[in-house]
Order: structure tokens, then sequence, then C-alpha cells
């Protein structure tokens, strides 16, 4: 079996993140790089697909030359091989024309599945998974928490808002999948020793019949206008507790609207 | 990298860019791990004197134990790896970079390094996987710093031996299934394996100890003990023998002792920034940005120093004298750190819920074994000096 693990690097959720002045592009450079954490989930997955099934799990970053740590963390992990495609002509892509370019690698590479996680936690669009699907004319199981392979049927359970759905289709198909849906391993250290041997494929848009005019911050459908810095956390109320501490905390908690 | 990122108060020099892919994701990967699975409950062991013994399937895992190592299922790092792993685990607790030193540096690396190919086969797959633990017995109750002078005992008889003595101090004792044992013989000192449950040998564990709490720590007793011919190390004899081994594992005490030396200094410095007195942070009084900055040059020099012997062994060119200076140097400065960020945190300092006092009591044991500040001294000054002043 063919498996395809989306990876994107995302600057490291703990850390303060940036737009560029220049151009309102999300400053990658000057924070840690680290996997998107929900495609975490996603290698493991395809790990575990594997392992069931046999095959081979390729991993497939669309993202500037950084974007290699990550590549090398999933290989780690225990993905065979995978496809970096990096080209300055990529720069500032909206998720559209991202679905564009990664669909044209995966036609050429080819795939039983591609798994990915549900959303990034840098731009948090959440449509990459459709789109992908869409443009390559096959079936889409979203928000999967539980995945199951059967010759050539692939079973979901896709979570909702009042419990789940049972999802099924015939493969060749794409599925983006949730947190929790497994506990992704840790890289041993046999893994990362092995890691810089497997093969990484570098493509640049010309080398994926990525046409260049399609892809790249002039041409996005979607664009950043402005952006203010986040204001300063505020200081926090304390109750204190004189008997009535539990009902201080619900009228704050429904102040606020949480409740 | 960027000429605008915040300098970083714990990577002060950047050593990080010193480092290479597969050694800082090593790096992450051990950081990572005891994030999750070992600093939410360390407190906890160290408080009921528990030595976690359910994660050595999870440490064997990642390739941890043994992982310098190379063949018979061990990763095969570099040293630098090693030592940076080392730094991770101490940063959460000694007790439980002890675990991985005993087993990696003085249990498997002896039959790696001195024993037969049929006692590399038997043990290393399993001790790298976490299945069987190892322990080592030098020190006795009647001899610590001088180990030569040792009294346990293997005696021939026909092809077999017969041990006889107690050591004592033993890391991992009592959940030990294999034990390196060091007795004198009519050849000078020699390395045996002994099986749990080996008739004779038996392991107790020592009680009311106020370092290492989450590490077992236990006495050997060897009573008319019968080995048969192959349970010795052939290719060692002498003193030779148990130093090589302490060599290795010194060199991952000098690595691992940065790392509670980091978490003391973070949690000073955390604090520092937090706690208000007098109507400010406590870290903008100039004494305790003395100490800030004192722990800081210190961390930076331990820092610097290990990732050097660290390249140095790399290349083949440490020699034990060097590890001297490292442990001698690393464990000293770590428990002063340790000390001073227990001042910062004023009575916060002495309890578990923060990390200081737990590395400060842990340290004193570091400090001392593994060939104690004042032997590192007198190696140091022997090698200096040409003139010995053991004795
Ligand atoms: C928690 C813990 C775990 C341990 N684990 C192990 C283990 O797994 N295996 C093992 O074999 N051992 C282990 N040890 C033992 C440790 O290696 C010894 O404690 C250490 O070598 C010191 O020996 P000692 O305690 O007998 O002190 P001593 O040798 O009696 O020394 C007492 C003091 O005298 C000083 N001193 C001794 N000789 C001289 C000299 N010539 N000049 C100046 N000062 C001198 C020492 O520096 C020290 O300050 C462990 C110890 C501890 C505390």
């Amino acid at each position: 079996m063919n498996i395809v693990v989306c990876v994107k690097q995302v600057p490291d959720t703990w850390a303060e993140r940036k737009l560029r002045s220049e151009d309102k592009t999300l400053d990658r450079e000057s924070v840690d790089g680290v996997i998107n954490e929900l495609d975490e989930y996603a290698i493991e997955e395809s790990l575990r697909i594997k392992e069931a099934h046999d095959g081979e799990v390729t991993v497939l970053t669309m993202g500037p030359e950084k974007a290699a740590e990550s590549i090398r963390k999933a290989l780690s992990m225990g993905a065979d091989k995978a496809v970096h495609l990096v080209d300055d002509a990529l720069h500032g892509s909206d998720v559209l024309q991202t679905s564009y370019a990664m669909a044209q690698v995966l036609r050429k590479i080819g795939f039983d599945v591609v798994i990915l996680g549900s959303e990034s936690t840098d731009a948090r669009m959440g449509a990459l998974a459709a789109m992908l699907a869409e443009r390559l004319g096959v079936a889409q199981l979203s928000l999967a928490n539980k995945v199951e392979i059967d010759g050539g049927t692939i079973r979901t359970q896709r979570v909702a808002d009042y419990g789940f759905d049972r999802v099924e289709a015939s493969l060749p198909a794409v599925v983006s999948v949730v947190e929790k849906i497994n506990e992704p391993r840790y890289p041993s250290f046999k893994g990362i020793m092995a890691a810089k041997k497997k093969p990484v494929d570098k493509l640049g848009v010309a080398d994926a019949d990525i046409d260049a005019a399609k892809v790249g911050l002039t041409g996005a459908a979607t664009e950043v206008v402005d952006f203010v810095a986040a204001p300063p956390r505020e200081k926090g109320t304390i109750v204190k507790d004189e008997g009535d501490g539990g009902q201080k905390v619900a009228e704050f908690l429904a102040s606020k609207k949480f409740i | 990298m960027a000429p605008d990122r915040k300098l970083d108060p714990v990577d002060f020099l950047n050593l990080d860019a010193q480092l290479g892919d597969e050694e800082r994701l090593i790096r992450d990967t051990v950081c990572t791990f005891v994030a999750d699975k070992v600093t939410p409950h360390i407190a906890d062991w160290f408080e009921h004197g528990r030595f976690p013994v359910e994660l050595a399937g999870e440490v064997a895992q990642l390739g941890l134990l043994g992982m310098h190592l190379r063949g018979y299922g061990c990763a095969g790092t570099n040293a630098v790896s090693y030592g940076l792993a080392c730094t991770e685990l101490e940063a959460a607790d000694s007790g439980l970079r002890s675990f991985v030193s005993v087993q990696g540096s003085l249990a498997m690396f002896p039959i790696w390094k001195h024993g037969s190919e049929e006692q590399k086969a038997e043990w290393l797959p399993r001790m790298a996987a976490g299945e069987v633990i190892g322990c080592f017995g030098l020190t006795e109750p009647d001899h610590g710093s001088d180990p030569a002078d040792m009294r346990t005992y293997a005696k021939r008889d026909g092809s077999d031996w017969i041990l006889n003595g107690t050591k004592m101090w033993i890391t991992n004792g009592s959940i030990a299934d294999l034990a390196v044992v060091w007795a004198q013989t009519d050849e000078g000192i020699r390395g045996f394996l002994v099986p749990r449950g080996t008739p004779g040998f038996s392991a107790h564990d020592i009680e009311q100890k106020l370092s290492l709490r989450a590490s077992v720590t236990s006495e050997l007793v060897l009573d008319d003990v019968r080995l048969p011919a192959d349970a010795v190390l052939p290719e060692v004899a002498g003193l030779r023998g148990p130093l090589s081994c302490l060599s290795e594992a010194r060199f991952g005490i000098l690595w691992g002792a940065v790392g509670a030396a980091r978490t003391c200094y973070e949690a000073a410095l955390e604090y520092a920034t937090t706690r208000v007195q007098f109507g400010k942070p406590i870290g903008a009084f100039q004494l305790t940005q003395e100490k800030l900055a004192w722990m800081l040059v210190e961390l930076g020099k331990a820092q610097l120093l290990a990732l050097h012997l660290g390249r140095l062994k790399d290349s083949g060119g440490l020699r034990p004298q060097q590890v001297s200076f490292g442990k001698m140097n690393n464990v000293r400065i770590a428990l002063d750190i340790a000390r001073q960020a227990r001042t910062i945190l004023g009575a916060n300092g002495v309890t578990l819920e923060y990390p200081v006092i737990r590395h400060m009591n842990n340290l004193e044991s570091v400090l001392t074994y593994e060939g104690t500040q004042e032997i590192h001294t007198l190696v140091l000054g022997e090698a200096i000096t040409g003139l010995s002043a053991y004795r």
C-alpha cells in the first residue's frame, strides 16, 4: 500500500509568532519550527496502517528549506521516504494554491491513501483535505478518530458534535485525522540514525508540473489586508472565596459568555 | 540565524548551533519524553522513595540503554548525543539519569568491552531492550575511594569460581537481573557476571536515603556464590577493568549535571521575575541579579566544557584525566547553582513543589559517586605534577 502523509512545519505554538511587515506573511525564520501537532497523529496513523498492511509511507511536505527538519523527524519516526516541495515561487501561497501544488505532486508520485491532520496550528484553514480530494477526484474522509482499511475499502469514524459518523469509501482516498486518534510514537534513536539515509526527493515547481503563475503571494485568492499585534494579556481576576466563591466564579464565566 | 532573535537565557552562548541535526533530534526526543512521562510525577516518586521501574521499557524503546555502544541491538550514537541525552534525563532527575548511566556505561559497557562473544550475544540485546536490568558492584562497605584494596574474593574451584564478599551503595542492586561484580582473584581484580537468583547471592535496599530517592541503592551479599568458568569477563584483569567503565559513566555524569543545574537556574530565573517583594520583582534587586548572572556564566561554562569533552571523545582523543576535569567541575558547579537557586526561591525552595531542593539533594550523591571531588582533585594533581598524593 502506498501511503502518503502530508506534514507541515509550523512555528512552535509556544513561541511568540510574528507576521513580516514587508509582505504580511508569517515570519518562519525567526522562530523554531515544529511538526504541526495534528500531523504527528497523521504520521502515527500512517505508520500503523503500514505495519498492519505492509506498504510504504511517503512524507509530503511543502515549505521552505527549514522544513527539512520536520521531514527528518517524520522519517525518524518510521516513514520510508519523503518528497519536499520547495521553491521560492511558492512563498505566500494560500490554501487554494497549496492544494493545487500538492495535488500536482500527489498525481506525480501516486497514492492509495493520503493522510493529513485536519488543520494546521498556524493558518487554521482546515480546508486542505477537502480541496485535495476534490482536485484529485477521490473520496474525502474528514475528521477521523479511527481508521480501518480492508482490501480496497477504507472505513473511518468521523467525530461530530452529536457523537460520530461511520464513513466508508473505496481507495484511493484522502483522510484527515483529529487529535487523540492515537498516541504518536517518539522517534527512536535507531530511527533517528537511519533517517539520514532515507531518500528525500526535493522538487521545485517545474519538477512537479506546477504552473508558477498559479502559486505564490501575488496570485493568491486571499489577501492579508492588515494586522495588529495581539494586545498584552490583561491582569487576571482573583476571586476571594468568602463562602460564595463558586457563585462568583460562575458569574465571571457567565459574564465572559463561557457558560 | 536571524540577528534580531532574542538572546536565549538558557542557551545564552547559542551552543545549539554547534549541534548536528541528529544530535538535536535525539536531545529533543529525550526532552519531550521526559516532559511527558517523568516531570509530572517525579516529585511524587522522590517523596515516596520509588524508582519507576515500569519506565524501563519505554526508556529502552527510545534507544537510551547502551545508546553509545555499537551492535547487539544498541543504537550506536556518537558521544555528544549520549551526553545530550544525559543532560535531558538529569534535567528531570539525577535518579533517572543514574539508572541509564548504570545500565549503559557500567553494566553493558564492561560486557561490550571486556566480554566474550557469547556473553555479549547472551546479555547485550536484552539489556538494550530493557528486559534485563544490570548493576555494577565495585564499592564495598570498607572500600570506597580505594577499591584496589577490596575484600570481595573469587576463588577457583576446579573450573568454577566461588565468590564471597559484600558490595555497598549499588545503584539498581535489588532490581537488577544481572550484577557485574568486581572481585579480587589470584590474577588481580576481575569482573564476574552474576545473574539474579544465583544461590548465595542477595540484594537489600539501603533505606533512609535523603538523596537520589527516585533511584534504587542496595547492598549486594555474596555468600559462597558458585559461578561457572564462563561467568568471568575474559578480556580484562586489574583495576583497569572497572576504571574503564567509570570513565564512560563519568562522561555521562558531567553532561547530566548540566541538566540538573539548568533546571535549578530556570526555576530561579522564573521565580525571580514573578515573585514581588518591596514592590518589585526580586529579580530587579542587584543581589538577585548577581546570583542569576553568576549561575548563567557557570552554567554556560559547564555546557561548553561538556560539549568540548564530547567532541574530544568523538574524535577519539579523550583522556580519563580530562573526564575527571569535567566531572569535578560540572558536578561542583551544579551543586553550587542548586544552592544559589534555593536561596532565590526562599521558603518555596525547600519544598518538592519546585525542583530545586530535590536536585540539590540528588547532587550530593553525584558529587560523591564515581569518584569524589577530592579524588578527582588528586587525579588532576597527579596529572600535572607527576606526583601521586593518594597515600
Ligand atoms: C546514591 C549512591 C549510588 C552509588 N552507586 C554505586 C554503584 O552503582 N556502584 C558502586 O560500585 N558504587 C556506587 N556508589 C558508591 C560510591 O562510588 C562511593 O560512595 C564513592 O566512591 C566514595 O566512597 P565512600 O563513600 O566509601 O567514601 P570514602 O572513600 O570513605 O571517602 C570519604 C571521604 O574521604 C575522602 N577521601 C578518601 N580518600 C582520600 C584521599 N586519599 N585524599 C583525600 N580525601 C580522601 C573522600 O573524598 C570523601 O570525602 C554509590 C554511592 C551513592 C551515594
